[in-house]
């Protein structure tokens, strides 16, 4: 413990890295206690050197950085506009936001946008739902309740981002998703039964061969650190969960992986590790790309994941797209090469299946034959 | 779990492998459709439910077709990876807790019956295998009495002994005769050990690598062939989560096979495809299957935390385990996770093409992998940890070097002065490992090109 003599607070510790000033916090990942200069000092190099050793950008290139008004965009908008500049990337960095239609919710997040447009000068495009797909998340929670709406919106959210891209004429999209998301997509790949999704959550990199590739510089960054950093440095965020999403299966690995940081920082890196190391067979089945026959985007099915969607709202189904095809259970019949749910259809009833087969020419509509 | 799909072609549907055939339906509730189906057996249509399987509504089974649905998952994964054939002695290691004790009871029914077939054979030509029991006596690192583990012990020395004929040889060993010396001196080491291990979840590690190599030991100087394990899907599934949290998900597949022969005696795990409920309930049922309580008191660290996690979702799906387990299934597996070619010819021909066409093919060539000579994980050979940890520690560089990354976390003390003092107590078989570490599959092709090696005592690396 401290000696009598030192003329400061009793429990003032030195700062770890620099030994001169008195630390003002605790480093969430390293449990090392460190000033708030130093604190700035390495998180913004740790992010410097994973864009270093993952060559996530090529000078001259143009990025949209996924901004949602939320700590993690903004942080990554904040760092990624200084880090450019000092280390010199050569970047043209804008803001690209999408705007789901949830009132009281994503309206004010939007408005924190707009200030860090004029706060870091970087240009600011935003895509609607509406617009895309003339629906607002409001109306399709009124439509199709509060269980899986968190499909829709992700599903929507990633065509909006690419087609926002695509308008903004950007070489890559930058997203703020950190440690925490990565670990807790690890987790529910696993408990979910999604080997194919399993191996690729944890890449840096993704939809390399695909229009527009989009990169995860917080891949190793700890939230707790990206919430410290925006408050000590007084960013400008939006801190409000989504009024639509207590009901997430997320929430599940979120807790975990909160109870788990307490007794063990370091675990949240550690499965990101474990989900890097995966030994998966690399002739498991992968879906292939080809492309949507209603819309055009990338799509391992006939039609691709939102156009499924967006017909079953427009059609008034709800339940189509959603859901995996059951384990085989006393109620399935197989027909037509399609597990379905016996008692909800009558004979002769057309019907349509609660996933995409992809043998068919459409997303499975039958006439049911018992 | 129940499967009444005629069309079933789901790897886990047990239907085409039943040993014995359930009584036919009864007709007269077969016409009446549907809804009397819920005042009987779903399998046998006959009895009246007692119990429901992981199903829930749709699995109610009657006392019987619910043993033989259990017993018939456990046959199948005994046959199809050829986990025990006529010549071998096999050493069930018996907990007392419920997986354990079914675990026995199916192996002794097994037994028995091969025994019958023997004994109604008239060339005697299949010997019937050996089956032993071992029981890890973990009190010194608890604070029981005496008397509740002495009173334990009784309680296992019943069970086995009405498990005859035929007779099973029980051997009762404290945890502390890992060490070669045993009595006093071993439970000081054991403390020593275990005090040098800060972590909690790294104790508790330990300790089951202790109580592996353990039985390794018995099984080996007693003549066994295999060891029999009682880990079923929910332990599956907590393993397979705590693993990845822990940063071994290069290693992960290795664990959770039906074999692991990564060690000097096969272990295998029959009763992979059940769940801890429908043990439990098993058990409860049939009166003869008395456990033994000990209390070893629950997990804390991480292991607690998984448990606790787990067992919140399965509240909130019960096929959850099955699925984390099923999921876990799909990474490849290592070449050492089948049985042992079988050479010997009392092996039944039928049985040795099984094992040749169903146990997994090797991955690739048989890759030299090393493996972390305390938790025994393969290790990924860009994963070597850094040997920054070795500084001041010339004299055994070995062990902290290709110790695992999560071992180097948990298990090896912080301190680098305080390592010297830790690898004198260590079980001499981890350090052993760790000098011969990178032996692997050397020691294979050692052992072929052996007559044409010119000088003995060099260096095996």
């Amino acid at each position: 413990m401290e000696a009598d003599s030192k003329p400061k607070k009793s429990g003032a510790r030195l700062c770890c890295v620099c030994t001169q000033n008195r630390a003002a916090l605790k480093r969430p990942k390293t449990l090392e206690q460190i000033c708030r200069e130093c604190f700035y000092a390495v998180f913004e190099e740790e992010i410097h050197q994973v864009i270093l050793e993952n060559q996530l950008f090529k000078p001259g290139e143009r990025i949209a950085i996924g901004a949602s008004g939320g700590k993690d965009s903004t942080v990554l908008a904040y760092v990624l506009s200084e880090l450019n500049r000092r280390h010199n990337y050569g970047l043209d960095l804008f803001l690209l936001s999408v705007d789901e239609g949830i009132t009281g919710y994503r309206d004010d997040s939007l408005e924190t946008v707009k200030r860090n447009e004029l706060q870091y000068g970087l240009p600011l495009k935003i895509v609607s739902y509406k617009d895309l797909y003339g629906w607002t998340m409001d109306e399709i929670v009124k439509m199709i309740g509060l269980k899986n709406n968190c499909t829709f919106c992700g599903v929507f959210r990633r065509q909006a981002l690419d087609r926002g891209a695509a308008l903004l004429k950007v070489d890559k999209v930058a997203t703020g998703h950190n440690a925490d998301d990565i670990a807790e997509t690890v987790l529910l790949n696993i408990l979910r039964g999604d080997i194919a999704r399993l191996s690729r959550c944890t890449s840096i990199i993704t939809g390399e061969d695909g229009p527009i590739p989009r990169c995860k510089p917080f891949k190793y960054t700890y939230e707790k650190e990206i919430v410290m950093y925006a408050y000590f440095k007084k960013l400008d965020y939006f801190s409000t969960e989504c009024i639509y999403s207590p009901n997430a299966y997320r929430g599940f690995a979120r807790e975990f992986i909160k109870d788990l940081e307490r007794i063990r920082p370091r675990a949240i890196l550690d499965i990101i590790k474990s989900g890097e190391d995966f030994r998966i067979s690399t002739t498991t089945k992968m879906p292939e790309q080809g492309t949507c026959e209603r819309c055009g985007y990338i799509s391992s099915q006939k039609w691709c994941k939102a156009c499924v969607l967006l017909e079953g709202l427009n059609r008034g189904l709800p339940k189509l797209g959603i859901g995996r095809t059951q384990g085989l259970n006393s109620d399935a019949k197989i027909s037509n090469g399609m597990v379905i749910q016996e008692e909800s259809v009558q004979e002769g009833q057309l019907f349509c299946t609660n996933q995409v087969n992809p043998e068919d020419q459409f997303f499975g509509f039958y006439i049911c034959k018992k | 779990m129940a499967c009444n799909s005629s069309t079933c072609n789901s790897s886990g549907c047990y239907k085409g492998y039943e040993e014995e055939e359930q009584p036919k339906p009864n007709t007269k509730a077969a016409v009446n459709g549907g809804n009397s189906c819920q005042n009987l057996c779903v399998k046998c249509k006959v009895n009246e439910p007692v119990c429901c399987g992981i199903g829930g509504e749709n699995s109610r089974f009657c006392k019987d077709c619910f043993k033989n649905n259990l017993y018939g998952k456990f046959k199948q994964a005994v046959t199809y990876n050829a986990m025990i054939t006529p010549p071998d002695k096999v050493l069930v290691a018996f907990s007392g807790g419920t997986s354990s004790r079914v675990v026995l009871q199916f192996v002794h029914e097994m037994q028995y019956k091969a025994q019958k077939n023997y004994d109604a054979n008239k060339d005697k030509s299949l010997p019937v295998f050996g089956v032993g029991v071992a029981f890890i006596d973990e009190s010194s690192t608890h604070s029981f009495t005496s008397l509740h583990i002495e009173k334990a012990i009784e309680d296992i020395r019943l069970i086995v002994s009405n498990l005859a004929p035929p007779s099973k040889e029980l051997f009762v060993v404290p945890i502390e005769s890992i060490f070669s010396s045993d009595g006093i001196d071993g439970k000081e080491r054991l403390k020593e050990l275990l005090d040098a291990v800060s972590d909690v979840t790294g104790k508790e590690d330990l300790l089951i690598r202790l109580r592996i190599l353990l039985l390794q030991k018995i099984a080996s100087e007693n003549g066994y062939t295999r060891i029999v394990l009682g880990t079923c899907t929910s332990r599956i599934a907590c393993h397979v989560i705590s693993a990845t949290v822990k940063g071994q998900g290069y290693s992960l597949s290795a664990d959770i096979q039906y074999v692991d022969s990564r060690w000097e005696i096969p272990v295998v795990l029959p009763l992979r495809d059940c769940p801890a409920q429908e043990l439990n309930t098993l058990c409860s049922l049939d009166g003869s299957l008395k456990i033994v309580e000990l209390l070893n008191g629950p997990c804390s660290g991480i292991n607690g935390l998984v448990s606790s996690f787990v067992k919140v979702l399965q509240e909130e799906n019960p096929s959850r385990e099955c699925t984390i387990v099923r999921t876990a299934g799909k990474l490849t597996p290592f070449h050492f996770n089948r049985v042992p070619e079988i050479h010997d010819s009392n092996v039944p021909s039928a049985t040795r093409r099984h094992q040749k066409r169903y146990t997994l093919k090797p991955n690739g060539s048989l890759s030299s992998d090393s493996f972390c000579p305390i938790c025994s994980s393969p290790l990924k050979k860009s994963n070597f940890p850094s040997s920054l940890r070795s500084h001041g520690n010339q004299q055994n560089p070995d062990l902290i070097a290709s110790a695992c990354s999560s071992c180097q976390f948990q298990i090896l003390p912080k301190d680098p002065s305080l390592m010297e003092e830790f690898l004198s107590v260590l079980p001499q078989q981890m350090i052993t490992k760790a000098k011969h570490g990178d032996q692997g599959d050397f020691s294979l092709l050692r052992e072929q090109i052996q007559e044409f090696l010119l000088s003995d005592g060099e260096n095996e690396i």
